[in-house]
Protein backbone atom coordinates (compact mmCIF):
# COMPACT_ATOMS: atom_id res chain seq x y z
CA UNK A 1 0.00 0.00 0.00
CA UNK A 2 1.18 3.43 -0.84
CA UNK A 3 -0.18 4.95 2.37
CA UNK A 4 2.00 4.76 5.44
CA UNK A 5 -0.44 3.52 8.06
CA UNK A 6 1.71 4.86 10.88
CA UNK A 7 1.82 8.43 9.63
CA UNK A 8 0.11 11.05 11.77
CA UNK A 9 -2.21 12.05 8.95
CA UNK A 10 -3.43 8.50 8.42
CA UNK A 11 -3.89 7.99 12.15
CA UNK A 12 -6.08 11.10 12.34
CA UNK A 13 -8.03 10.13 9.26
CA UNK A 14 -8.59 6.64 10.63
CA UNK A 15 -9.79 7.97 14.00
CA UNK A 16 -12.17 10.43 12.38
CA UNK A 17 -13.71 7.82 10.11
CA UNK A 18 -13.95 5.36 12.99
CA UNK A 19 -15.70 7.82 15.27
CA UNK A 20 -18.17 8.84 12.58
CA UNK A 21 -18.98 5.24 11.66
CA UNK A 22 -19.32 4.07 15.26
CA UNK A 23 -21.29 7.15 16.27
CA UNK A 24 -23.74 6.67 13.41
CA UNK A 25 -24.15 2.97 14.15
CA UNK A 26 -24.82 3.54 17.84
CA UNK A 27 -27.12 6.50 17.27
CA UNK A 28 -29.07 4.42 14.79
CA UNK A 29 -29.34 1.48 17.21
CA UNK A 30 -30.40 3.68 20.09
CA UNK A 31 -33.00 5.56 18.05
CA UNK A 32 -34.49 2.48 16.45
CA UNK A 33 -34.84 0.70 19.79
CA UNK A 34 -35.95 3.70 21.84
CA UNK A 35 -39.69 3.30 21.37
CA UNK A 36 -39.53 -0.32 22.44
CA UNK A 37 -37.41 0.51 25.48
CA UNK A 38 -39.71 3.34 26.54
CA UNK A 39 -42.71 1.06 26.18
CA UNK A 40 -40.93 -1.55 28.30
CA UNK A 41 -40.15 1.02 30.96
CA UNK A 42 -43.77 2.22 31.02
CA UNK A 43 -45.01 -1.37 31.28
CA UNK A 44 -42.63 -2.02 34.15
CA UNK A 45 -43.91 1.05 35.97
CA UNK A 46 -47.50 -0.10 35.55
CA UNK A 47 -46.62 -3.60 36.76
CA UNK A 48 -44.98 -2.12 39.88
CA UNK A 49 -47.91 0.19 40.62
CA UNK A 50 -50.39 -2.65 40.17
CA UNK A 51 -48.14 -4.85 42.33
CA UNK A 52 -48.41 -2.37 45.20
CA UNK A 53 -52.22 -2.76 45.23
CA UNK A 54 -51.89 -6.53 44.98
CA UNK A 55 -52.83 -6.96 41.34
CA UNK A 56 -50.41 -9.30 39.61
CA UNK A 57 -49.69 -8.12 36.07
CA UNK A 58 -47.27 -9.04 33.34
CA UNK A 59 -45.95 -7.22 30.32
CA UNK A 60 -48.75 -8.34 28.04
CA UNK A 61 -51.69 -7.15 30.15
CA UNK A 62 -50.11 -4.29 32.14
CA UNK A 63 -51.65 -1.33 30.30
CA UNK A 64 -55.07 -2.98 30.19
CA UNK A 65 -55.11 -3.69 33.94
CA UNK A 66 -53.65 -0.26 34.66
CA UNK A 67 -56.53 1.42 32.84
CA UNK A 68 -58.95 -0.77 34.77
CA UNK A 69 -57.64 -0.22 38.29
CA UNK A 70 -56.02 3.22 38.26
CA UNK A 71 -58.85 5.73 38.15
CA UNK A 72 -56.95 8.98 38.56
CA UNK A 73 -53.39 10.25 38.28
CA UNK A 74 -52.55 13.32 40.31
CA UNK A 75 -49.44 15.48 40.42
CA UNK A 76 -48.74 17.41 43.61
CA UNK A 77 -45.99 19.81 44.61
CA UNK A 78 -43.69 19.81 47.63
CA UNK A 79 -46.29 21.60 49.79
CA UNK A 80 -48.94 19.04 49.03
CA UNK A 81 -50.89 21.26 46.63
CA UNK A 82 -52.45 19.57 43.65
CA UNK A 83 -50.86 20.68 40.38
CA UNK A 84 -52.75 18.59 37.89
CA UNK A 85 -54.94 15.54 37.65
CA UNK A 86 -56.14 13.36 34.85
CA UNK A 87 -58.20 10.24 34.34
CA UNK A 88 -57.57 9.86 30.64
CA UNK A 89 -55.68 6.98 29.05
CA UNK A 90 -51.96 6.95 29.80
CA UNK A 91 -49.78 8.49 27.14
CA UNK A 92 -46.14 7.83 28.08
CA UNK A 93 -45.06 10.48 25.58
CA UNK A 94 -47.10 13.24 27.22
CA UNK A 95 -44.71 15.06 29.56
CA UNK A 96 -47.61 16.71 31.43
CA UNK A 97 -49.12 13.39 32.39
CA UNK A 98 -48.42 12.65 36.08
CA UNK A 99 -47.51 9.14 34.91
CA UNK A 100 -44.49 10.60 33.12
CA UNK A 101 -43.02 12.31 36.20
CA UNK A 102 -39.62 10.70 36.57
CA UNK A 103 -39.14 10.58 40.32
CA UNK A 104 -35.89 8.64 39.96
CA UNK A 105 -34.47 11.37 37.77
CA UNK A 106 -35.59 14.07 40.21
CA UNK A 107 -33.99 12.14 43.04
CA UNK A 108 -30.70 11.80 41.19
CA UNK A 109 -30.69 15.40 40.04
CA UNK A 110 -31.56 17.29 43.20
CA UNK A 111 -33.13 15.37 46.07
CA UNK A 112 -30.22 13.02 46.79
CA UNK A 113 -27.66 15.74 47.44
CA UNK A 114 -30.18 17.80 49.42
CA UNK A 115 -31.00 14.83 51.67
CA UNK A 116 -27.31 14.27 52.29
CA UNK A 117 -26.67 17.95 53.06
CA UNK A 118 -29.71 18.24 55.36
CA UNK A 119 -28.57 15.16 57.32
CA UNK A 120 -31.93 14.48 58.94
CA UNK A 121 -32.90 18.13 59.40
CA UNK A 122 -36.34 18.35 57.78
CA UNK A 123 -36.51 22.13 57.80
CA UNK A 124 -33.25 22.37 55.90
CA UNK A 125 -34.41 19.75 53.43
CA UNK A 126 -37.65 21.48 52.53
CA UNK A 127 -35.81 24.79 52.17
CA UNK A 128 -33.25 23.18 49.87
CA UNK A 129 -35.95 21.57 47.73
CA UNK A 130 -38.35 24.53 47.70
CA UNK A 131 -37.09 26.10 44.47
CA UNK A 132 -36.55 22.82 42.59
CA UNK A 133 -40.12 22.78 41.28
CA UNK A 134 -40.48 19.10 42.11
CA UNK A 135 -43.65 17.25 41.24
CA UNK A 136 -44.86 14.12 42.97
CA UNK A 137 -47.17 11.69 41.21
CA UNK A 138 -50.02 9.97 43.02
CA UNK A 139 -52.10 7.15 41.61
CA UNK A 140 -55.64 6.75 42.89
CA UNK A 141 -56.78 3.19 42.33
CA UNK A 142 -59.91 1.23 43.03
CA UNK A 143 -59.51 -2.42 43.85
CA UNK A 144 -62.53 -4.46 44.95
CA UNK A 145 -64.46 -1.31 45.78
CA UNK A 146 -61.72 0.05 48.01
CA UNK A 147 -59.93 3.32 47.16
CA UNK A 148 -56.16 2.99 47.35
CA UNK A 149 -53.40 5.54 46.85
CA UNK A 150 -50.13 4.41 45.30
CA UNK A 151 -47.08 6.54 46.01
CA UNK A 152 -43.70 6.07 44.34
CA UNK A 153 -40.69 6.34 46.65
CA UNK A 154 -37.01 6.66 45.69
CA UNK A 155 -33.93 6.56 47.89
CA UNK A 156 -30.42 5.23 48.26
CA UNK A 157 -29.29 1.81 49.37
CA UNK A 158 -25.77 0.71 50.09
CA UNK A 159 -24.41 0.61 46.55
CA UNK A 160 -26.94 2.49 44.46
CA UNK A 161 -30.52 3.64 44.06
CA UNK A 162 -33.48 1.82 45.55
CA UNK A 163 -37.10 2.56 44.77
CA UNK A 164 -40.56 1.23 45.25
CA UNK A 165 -44.28 1.89 45.51
CA UNK A 166 -46.29 2.19 48.71
CA UNK A 167 -50.06 1.78 48.59
CA UNK A 168 -52.18 3.46 51.29
CA UNK A 169 -55.79 2.71 52.13
CA UNK A 170 -58.37 5.50 51.96
CA UNK A 171 -57.85 6.46 55.61
CA UNK A 172 -54.42 7.52 54.28
CA UNK A 173 -52.57 6.08 57.25
CA UNK A 174 -52.89 2.32 56.77
CA UNK A 175 -50.40 0.69 54.44
CA UNK A 176 -52.19 -1.58 52.01
CA UNK A 177 -49.10 -2.95 50.33
CA UNK A 178 -45.61 -2.09 49.14
CA UNK A 179 -43.00 -3.27 46.74
CA UNK A 180 -39.36 -2.34 46.38
CA UNK A 181 -36.60 -2.79 43.90
CA UNK A 182 -32.95 -1.89 43.68
CA UNK A 183 -30.18 -1.55 41.15
CA UNK A 184 -27.07 -3.02 42.73
CA UNK A 185 -27.73 -4.09 46.32
CA UNK A 186 -25.87 -7.16 47.62
CA UNK A 187 -27.57 -10.40 46.55
CA UNK A 188 -28.87 -12.30 49.56
CA UNK A 189 -28.62 -9.24 51.81
CA UNK A 190 -29.81 -5.78 50.78
CA UNK A 191 -31.23 -7.18 47.54
CA UNK A 192 -33.83 -9.05 49.60
CA UNK A 193 -35.94 -5.87 49.90
CA UNK A 194 -37.62 -6.84 46.65
CA UNK A 195 -38.61 -10.26 47.97
CA UNK A 196 -42.16 -10.87 49.11
CA UNK A 197 -41.17 -12.03 52.63
CA UNK A 198 -40.04 -8.46 53.28
CA UNK A 199 -42.76 -6.52 51.47
CA UNK A 200 -45.58 -8.59 53.00
CA UNK A 201 -44.61 -7.24 56.44
CA UNK A 202 -45.76 -3.75 55.41
CA UNK A 203 -49.35 -4.82 54.83
CA UNK A 204 -51.71 -3.49 57.50
CA UNK A 205 -49.09 -1.32 59.24
CA UNK A 206 -49.94 2.24 60.25
CA UNK A 207 -48.30 5.58 59.63
CA UNK A 208 -47.71 7.38 62.91
CA UNK A 209 -48.98 10.86 62.00
CA UNK A 210 -48.58 12.05 65.60
CA UNK A 211 -44.85 11.47 65.65
CA UNK A 212 -41.93 12.96 63.70
CA UNK A 213 -41.15 9.50 62.34
CA UNK A 214 -44.04 8.20 60.31
CA UNK A 215 -42.74 4.72 59.96
CA UNK A 216 -39.59 2.79 60.83
CA UNK A 217 -37.68 -0.05 59.29
CA UNK A 218 -35.85 -1.43 62.31
CA UNK A 219 -32.53 -3.17 62.50
CA UNK A 220 -32.99 -6.83 61.68
CA UNK A 221 -34.45 -8.86 64.56
CA UNK A 222 -35.70 -5.93 66.70
CA UNK A 223 -39.25 -6.12 68.11
CA UNK A 224 -41.76 -4.27 65.95
CA UNK A 225 -45.02 -2.45 66.64
CA UNK A 226 -47.79 -1.23 64.34
CA UNK A 227 -45.62 1.63 63.09
CA UNK A 228 -42.56 -0.41 62.15
CA UNK A 229 -41.31 -3.48 60.34
CA UNK A 230 -38.29 -5.69 60.81
CA UNK A 231 -35.45 -4.78 58.43
CA UNK A 232 -33.17 -7.17 56.57
CA UNK A 233 -30.52 -8.84 58.68
CA UNK A 234 -27.16 -8.06 57.12
CA UNK A 235 -28.78 -5.41 54.92
CA UNK A 236 -28.83 -2.62 57.49
CA UNK A 237 -27.90 0.24 55.20
CA UNK A 238 -30.39 -0.83 52.55
CA UNK A 239 -33.08 -1.16 55.24
CA UNK A 240 -32.24 2.33 56.49
CA UNK A 241 -32.57 3.58 52.92
CA UNK A 242 -36.08 2.10 52.74
CA UNK A 243 -36.90 3.79 56.04
CA UNK A 244 -35.54 7.14 54.87
CA UNK A 245 -37.31 7.16 51.50
CA UNK A 246 -40.67 6.19 52.98
CA UNK A 247 -40.55 8.87 55.66
CA UNK A 248 -39.28 11.64 53.40
CA UNK A 249 -41.71 10.95 50.56
CA UNK A 250 -44.84 10.12 52.52
CA UNK A 251 -44.59 13.38 54.48
CA UNK A 252 -45.14 15.30 51.24
CA UNK A 253 -48.21 13.22 50.43
CA UNK A 254 -49.63 13.53 53.93
CA UNK A 255 -49.70 17.31 53.45
CA UNK A 256 -51.78 16.69 50.33
CA UNK A 257 -54.09 14.27 52.12
CA UNK A 258 -54.59 16.75 54.98
CA UNK A 259 -55.59 19.57 52.64
CA UNK A 260 -57.88 17.18 50.78
CA UNK A 261 -59.65 16.09 53.96
CA UNK A 262 -60.00 19.71 55.05
CA UNK A 263 -61.51 20.58 51.68
CA UNK A 264 -64.05 17.82 52.04
CA UNK A 265 -65.28 19.04 55.43
CA UNK B 1 3.02 -16.52 17.20
CA UNK B 2 5.19 -17.90 14.38
CA UNK B 3 2.92 -20.89 13.79
CA UNK B 4 -0.10 -18.64 13.73
CA UNK B 5 1.41 -16.40 11.09
CA UNK B 6 2.26 -19.49 9.09
CA UNK B 7 -1.36 -20.53 9.32
CA UNK B 8 -2.40 -17.15 8.03
CA UNK B 9 -0.16 -17.45 4.99
CA UNK B 10 -1.18 -21.02 4.16
CA UNK B 11 -3.28 -21.01 0.99
CA UNK B 12 -6.81 -22.33 1.32
CA UNK B 13 -7.33 -23.73 4.75
CA UNK B 14 -10.58 -25.26 5.88
CA UNK B 15 -12.30 -23.49 8.78
CA UNK B 16 -12.39 -26.84 10.53
CA UNK B 17 -8.81 -27.91 9.87
CA UNK B 18 -6.90 -29.50 12.71
CA UNK B 19 -5.19 -26.24 13.60
CA UNK B 20 -8.46 -24.34 13.68
CA UNK B 21 -10.13 -26.99 15.76
CA UNK B 22 -7.30 -26.62 18.23
CA UNK B 23 -8.11 -22.88 18.42
CA UNK B 24 -11.56 -23.94 19.51
CA UNK B 25 -10.59 -26.63 22.03
CA UNK B 26 -7.47 -25.18 23.64
CA UNK B 27 -9.21 -22.37 25.54
CA UNK B 28 -11.63 -24.88 27.02
CA UNK B 29 -8.84 -26.52 29.00
CA UNK B 30 -5.10 -26.03 28.38
CA UNK B 31 -5.25 -22.27 27.92
CA UNK B 32 -8.55 -21.51 29.60
CA UNK B 33 -8.92 -17.74 29.90
CA UNK B 34 -10.11 -17.88 33.50
CA UNK B 35 -8.36 -20.78 35.17
CA UNK B 36 -5.05 -20.69 33.29
CA UNK B 37 -4.61 -17.14 32.04
CA UNK B 38 -6.55 -15.70 35.01
CA UNK B 39 -8.36 -13.13 32.87
CA UNK B 40 -11.95 -11.99 33.27
CA UNK B 41 -11.96 -13.00 36.91
CA UNK B 42 -13.92 -9.92 38.02
CA UNK B 43 -17.04 -10.76 36.05
CA UNK B 44 -16.73 -14.42 37.03
CA UNK B 45 -17.07 -13.27 40.63
CA UNK B 46 -19.87 -10.79 40.07
CA UNK B 47 -22.52 -12.59 38.06
CA UNK B 48 -22.24 -16.21 39.17
CA UNK B 49 -24.81 -16.02 41.96
CA UNK B 50 -27.50 -17.38 39.65
CA UNK B 51 -27.22 -19.67 36.65
CA UNK B 52 -29.55 -17.63 34.44
CA UNK B 53 -27.42 -14.52 34.78
CA UNK B 54 -24.33 -16.56 33.93
CA UNK B 55 -26.05 -17.94 30.82
CA UNK B 56 -27.07 -14.52 29.49
CA UNK B 57 -23.66 -13.09 30.39
CA UNK B 58 -21.94 -15.92 28.53
CA UNK B 59 -24.09 -15.37 25.45
CA UNK B 60 -23.39 -11.64 25.55
CA UNK B 61 -19.66 -12.24 25.87
CA UNK B 62 -19.84 -14.76 23.01
CA UNK B 63 -21.46 -12.14 20.78
CA UNK B 64 -19.04 -9.36 21.71
CA UNK B 65 -16.07 -11.71 21.43
CA UNK B 66 -17.00 -12.95 17.95
CA UNK B 67 -17.93 -9.48 16.73
CA UNK B 68 -14.77 -7.91 18.13
CA UNK B 69 -12.41 -10.58 16.89
CA UNK B 70 -13.87 -10.64 13.37
CA UNK B 71 -14.06 -6.85 13.01
CA UNK B 72 -10.53 -6.29 14.31
CA UNK B 73 -9.24 -9.13 12.14
CA UNK B 74 -10.87 -7.59 9.05
CA UNK B 75 -9.36 -4.20 9.90
CA UNK B 76 -5.99 -5.55 10.98
CA UNK B 77 -4.12 -4.18 7.96
CA UNK B 78 -5.71 -0.76 8.26
CA UNK B 79 -5.43 -0.04 11.98
CA UNK B 80 -2.59 2.38 12.80
CA UNK B 81 -0.29 0.73 15.36
CA UNK B 82 -0.18 3.71 17.67
CA UNK B 83 -3.91 3.81 18.33
CA UNK B 84 -4.68 0.10 18.03
CA UNK B 85 -5.71 -0.28 21.68
CA UNK B 86 -8.12 2.65 21.38
CA UNK B 87 -9.56 1.17 18.19
CA UNK B 88 -10.08 -2.17 19.96
CA UNK B 89 -11.70 -0.42 22.88
CA UNK B 90 -14.07 1.52 20.62
CA UNK B 91 -15.08 -1.64 18.76
CA UNK B 92 -15.68 -3.59 21.98
CA UNK B 93 -17.52 -0.72 23.65
CA UNK B 94 -19.83 -0.25 20.66
CA UNK B 95 -20.66 -3.95 20.53
CA UNK B 96 -21.38 -3.97 24.25
CA UNK B 97 -23.66 -0.94 23.97
CA UNK B 98 -25.52 -2.65 21.15
CA UNK B 99 -25.95 -5.81 23.27
CA UNK B 100 -27.17 -3.72 26.19
CA UNK B 101 -29.66 -1.76 24.08
CA UNK B 102 -30.99 -4.89 22.40
CA UNK B 103 -31.44 -6.65 25.73
CA UNK B 104 -33.26 -3.60 27.10
CA UNK B 105 -35.60 -3.58 24.13
CA UNK B 106 -36.28 -7.28 23.73
CA UNK B 107 -35.42 -8.93 27.06
CA UNK B 108 -36.25 -6.18 29.59
CA UNK B 109 -36.56 -8.57 32.53
CA UNK B 110 -33.18 -10.20 32.01
CA UNK B 111 -31.58 -6.87 31.23
CA UNK B 112 -32.83 -5.62 34.59
CA UNK B 113 -31.27 -8.57 36.38
CA UNK B 114 -27.89 -8.16 34.73
CA UNK B 115 -28.00 -4.40 35.32
CA UNK B 116 -24.49 -2.97 35.14
CA UNK B 117 -22.70 -6.19 34.37
CA UNK B 118 -23.47 -6.08 30.65
CA UNK B 119 -21.70 -2.73 30.50
CA UNK B 120 -18.79 -4.23 32.36
CA UNK B 121 -18.13 -6.66 29.49
CA UNK B 122 -16.11 -3.74 28.09
CA UNK B 123 -13.61 -4.19 30.89
CA UNK B 124 -13.42 -7.96 30.44
CA UNK B 125 -9.71 -8.60 29.89
CA UNK B 126 -10.35 -11.75 27.84
CA UNK B 127 -11.88 -9.75 25.01
CA UNK B 128 -9.17 -7.10 24.77
CA UNK B 129 -6.56 -9.81 25.30
CA UNK B 130 -7.76 -11.91 22.37
CA UNK B 131 -8.11 -8.88 20.10
CA UNK B 132 -4.56 -7.81 20.83
CA UNK B 133 -2.96 -11.26 20.87
CA UNK B 134 -4.86 -13.01 18.12
CA UNK B 135 -7.22 -11.00 15.92
CA UNK B 136 -4.61 -8.35 15.07
CA UNK B 137 -2.37 -11.01 13.48
CA UNK B 138 -4.80 -13.49 11.98
CA UNK B 139 -7.41 -13.84 9.28
CA UNK B 140 -11.11 -13.53 10.12
CA UNK B 141 -11.73 -17.30 9.88
CA UNK B 142 -9.28 -18.40 12.57
CA UNK B 143 -10.18 -15.29 14.61
CA UNK B 144 -13.80 -16.37 14.54
CA UNK B 145 -12.83 -19.83 15.83
CA UNK B 146 -10.55 -18.33 18.45
CA UNK B 147 -13.41 -16.09 19.64
CA UNK B 148 -15.80 -19.02 19.99
CA UNK B 149 -13.17 -21.08 21.79
CA UNK B 150 -12.32 -18.39 24.30
CA UNK B 151 -15.89 -17.34 24.91
CA UNK B 152 -16.82 -20.97 25.55
CA UNK B 153 -13.79 -21.42 27.81
CA UNK B 154 -15.05 -18.42 29.77
CA UNK B 155 -18.64 -19.63 29.67
CA UNK B 156 -18.15 -23.12 31.05
CA UNK B 157 -16.26 -21.86 34.09
CA UNK B 158 -18.97 -19.27 34.67
CA UNK B 159 -21.72 -21.87 34.37
CA UNK B 160 -19.91 -24.34 36.63
CA UNK B 161 -19.27 -21.74 39.32
CA UNK B 162 -22.83 -20.41 39.16
CA UNK B 163 -24.35 -23.88 39.46
CA UNK B 164 -22.28 -24.58 42.59
CA UNK B 165 -23.08 -21.19 44.09
CA UNK B 166 -26.77 -21.26 43.33
CA UNK B 167 -27.32 -24.83 44.51
CA UNK B 168 -25.54 -24.34 47.82
CA UNK B 169 -26.34 -20.65 48.29
CA UNK B 170 -30.02 -20.56 47.34
CA UNK B 171 -30.99 -24.23 47.15
CA UNK B 172 -32.24 -23.56 43.64
CA UNK B 173 -31.42 -23.56 39.95
CA UNK B 174 -32.54 -20.90 37.51
CA UNK B 175 -32.59 -20.86 33.74
CA UNK B 176 -33.58 -17.94 31.49
CA UNK B 177 -37.27 -18.05 30.80
CA UNK B 178 -37.96 -20.52 33.62
CA UNK B 179 -37.22 -18.44 36.66
CA UNK B 180 -35.72 -19.87 39.80
CA UNK B 181 -36.67 -23.44 40.67
CA UNK B 182 -36.24 -24.31 44.33
CA UNK B 183 -35.79 -28.05 44.41
CA UNK B 184 -35.40 -28.64 48.14
CA UNK B 185 -38.61 -29.27 50.11
CA UNK B 186 -39.40 -26.26 52.29
CA UNK B 187 -39.79 -28.37 55.43
CA UNK B 188 -36.11 -29.28 55.23
CA UNK B 189 -35.13 -25.72 56.10
CA UNK B 190 -34.27 -24.79 59.65
CA UNK B 191 -36.72 -21.88 59.59
CA UNK B 192 -39.43 -24.50 59.02
CA UNK B 193 -38.08 -26.84 61.67
CA UNK B 194 -35.88 -28.91 59.36
CA UNK B 195 -32.14 -29.59 59.39
CA UNK B 196 -30.94 -27.69 56.35
CA UNK B 197 -29.84 -24.09 55.89
CA UNK B 198 -28.58 -22.38 52.75
CA UNK B 199 -24.96 -21.34 52.92
CA UNK B 200 -25.04 -17.55 52.74
CA UNK B 201 -21.29 -17.43 52.21
CA UNK B 202 -21.88 -18.98 48.78
CA UNK B 203 -23.78 -15.88 47.70
CA UNK B 204 -20.95 -13.53 48.60
CA UNK B 205 -18.16 -12.81 46.09
CA UNK B 206 -15.31 -14.50 48.05
CA UNK B 207 -16.92 -17.89 47.52
CA UNK B 208 -16.78 -17.41 43.75
CA UNK B 209 -13.04 -16.96 44.04
CA UNK B 210 -12.75 -20.08 46.18
CA UNK B 211 -14.90 -22.08 43.74
CA UNK B 212 -12.74 -20.92 40.83
CA UNK B 213 -9.73 -21.92 42.94
CA UNK B 214 -11.13 -25.41 43.41
CA UNK B 215 -11.70 -25.75 39.66
CA UNK B 216 -8.08 -24.67 39.08
CA UNK B 217 -6.95 -27.23 41.65
CA UNK B 218 -8.88 -30.07 39.97
CA UNK B 219 -7.69 -28.97 36.54
CA UNK B 220 -4.02 -28.94 37.54
CA UNK B 221 -4.27 -32.25 39.31
CA UNK B 222 -5.55 -33.77 36.07
CA UNK B 223 -3.21 -31.86 33.80
CA UNK B 224 0.17 -31.59 35.54
CA UNK B 225 1.69 -29.75 32.57
CA UNK B 226 -0.10 -26.63 33.80
CA UNK B 227 1.74 -26.52 37.11
CA UNK B 228 4.35 -23.78 37.17
CA UNK B 229 7.86 -24.64 38.32
CA UNK B 230 9.49 -22.56 40.95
Amino acid sequence: MAIDKNSTGYTFLFSIIMVVVVGTALAFTALSLKDRQDANAADKKMIDILGAIGVPANRSNASELFAEYVVERVAIDLNGQQVSATSEAVDPKDKEDPFSIDVKKDYRASVKSAVKAADGDEQALSVALADKNLKFPLFRCVNEGQTLYVIPVVGSGLWGPIWGYVALEDDMTTIYGANFDHKTETPGLGAEIKESFFTVKFKGKQLNTESATLFSVLKGGAPTDEYSVDGITGGTITSKGVDEMINRTLKVYLRYFESETRAQR
Amino acid sequence: MSTETAAATAKKESLFSKKNRKLLSDPLDDSNPITVQVLGICSALAITVQLQQAVIMSLSVLFVMIGGNVIISLLRNMIPDRIRIIVQLVVVASLVIIVDQVLKAFQPDISEKLSVFVGLIITNCIIMGRLEAFALGNKPGPSFMDAIGNAMGYAWILLAVSVVREVFGSGAISLPGMGQVKFLPTEWFMSEGGFYENNNLMILPPMALITVGIIIWIQRTRNTALIEEN
